[in-house]
This record gives structure tokens, sequence and C-alpha cells, in this order.
């Protein structure tokens, strides 16, 4: 997988984590994939469906001692 | 992408959490590339105002309600709770353990990702504000140009 940035977005709260991915995002690439950590218990809905809605596409995620970890493709 | 969609908020409460609700939806719609707008209108104002004083030329009823009303985001009560003024510090703690984003700062992040802020002119008439009293890079507007972005809007809220 080609990861191009990874996101710390831990300890942040709704809408912290949706707000800093879509930043990140921009600065991709298409094909381009974002790693994001988040501790917000909201963030796996939250991105799966900003992911769809924003045409691009969830590849992974992953918990790993209260850090949900997610690889955003952009589209 | 698609076409641009579009989020219209109305804000008329003038309370800290109902704002901080309506904030919260109009930074994520943002961050869905919407094209937001939140409508202030009656106690929802309050939320535009800068918190130092001012010395304007008022009458007697203006300067009550500027008296009476809280000077920008940060002053205001909640909708439910506010044990006189208590409730407010209360959310505020909480807010600050939760690493949730306190409503002064929801409202930069707004401005910053480009949400359309609009003062309703008409009650600032009857509340008696002006623009002086309200933030920087705000619009203002009536009734026509809420539904003008309503009409096509896919996401319409009153809070």
């Amino acid at each position: 997988m080609n990861i191009a940035k990874v996101l710390d977005a831990k300890g942040v709260a709704c809408p912290m984590p949706l707000v800093k991915t879509k930043k990140a995002m921009k600065e991709l690439r298409a094909g381009e994939v974002l790693e994001i950590h988040a501790t917000d218990n909201g963030a796996k809905s939250d991105l799966t469906a900003w992911a769809k809605s924003s045409g691009h596409d969830l590849i992974d995620s992953d918990e790993d001692g209260g850090v949900f970890k997610f690889w955003i493709q952009k589209g | 992408m698609t076409d641009t969609k579009k989020t219209n908020i109305i804000l008329f409460s003038g309370e800290y959490d109902k704002a901080m609700a309506a904030y919260i939806i109009a930074n994520g719609a943002a961050a869905y590339d919407h094209d937001v707008t939140i409508f202030h209108t009656f106690w929802g104002l309050n939320a535009l105002r800068k918190s130092e004083k001012m010395h304007l030329k008022k009458n007697v009823l203006e300067r009550a309600f500027a008296k009476m009303m809280p000077r920008g985001a940060d002053k205001m009560g909640i909708s439910k709770m506010n044990f006189a003024g208590f409730g407010p510090k209360m959310i505020k703690d909480v807010i600050k353990k939760h690493n949730a984003v306190p409503l002064p700062e929801l409202i930069d992040m707004a401005l910053e990702q480009e949400v359309n802020l609009v003062a309703c002119t008409m009650t600032m008439d009857l509340l008696g504000l002006q623009e002086r009293e309200l933030l920087d890079g705000i619009e203002y507007g009536g009734v026509a140009a809420y539904l003008g972005e309503a009409e096509d809007g896919n996401v319409n809220l009153f809070i």
C-alpha cells in the first residue's frame, strides 16, 4: 500500500477527526492513501460515511489498544 | 465528484449547547464539501457578537437588550440545567475533559472552512444590534437570502 501521509487525530472529538481528515486528504493526489489514527468512538462510522459520500475508498480499518486506524484511498 | 451539495442551518436559539450543535453540523458538512450557510436570527445573533464592550448610539430599549443578551458565544447560557450560570461552567469542563471543541473555536473553524455566516438584518434591528458589534467576515441578509440557498439545499435545519 502506497501510504502518502499519516494523520494523527488521536485525542480529539467530533467533528475534529472528520475536519482533519478532509484537510489532509486535500493535499493528496488521486490514488494515494491516507492513514488516520483516531480515538474518537464516532470516527469509525463518521469516516466510513464520509469516504463513501466524498468518492474516496476506505480500504481497511483496524483497532489497536483503543486507537482506530483507517486507510482511505483518494478517489 | 458530483455537484456541490448545500447545507443550510437557521440558528434561532441563543444557547451555548444549541449553537454548538449547529456549528458541529456546519463544520461536518463543510468537511463533506457542502456549501454551508448558517443564518443567524433572533437570539442566534448573539453567537456572532464580539466579546468586547462597545459604546454605540442606542436608545433605552436597545441598550437594555444589549446588556441582557450574551456578548458573544462564550457568554451564552445552556438550554437545560443552566443553574444561574453554573451550568455553562459545567458544560465547558465536560467539553474540555472529552476533548470536544468549545463553541468559540467551532465558530473560528467554520470561518476557516468558508462556512457562510449570515446575520438577519431585520432581527438585528429589533434587538438593536449593529454591524460593528458582530464578527468580521460575516454577511448580512433577509429571508430571501435564506430561501435562495434553501430552495436547492440538501440539508435544511432549524435550531
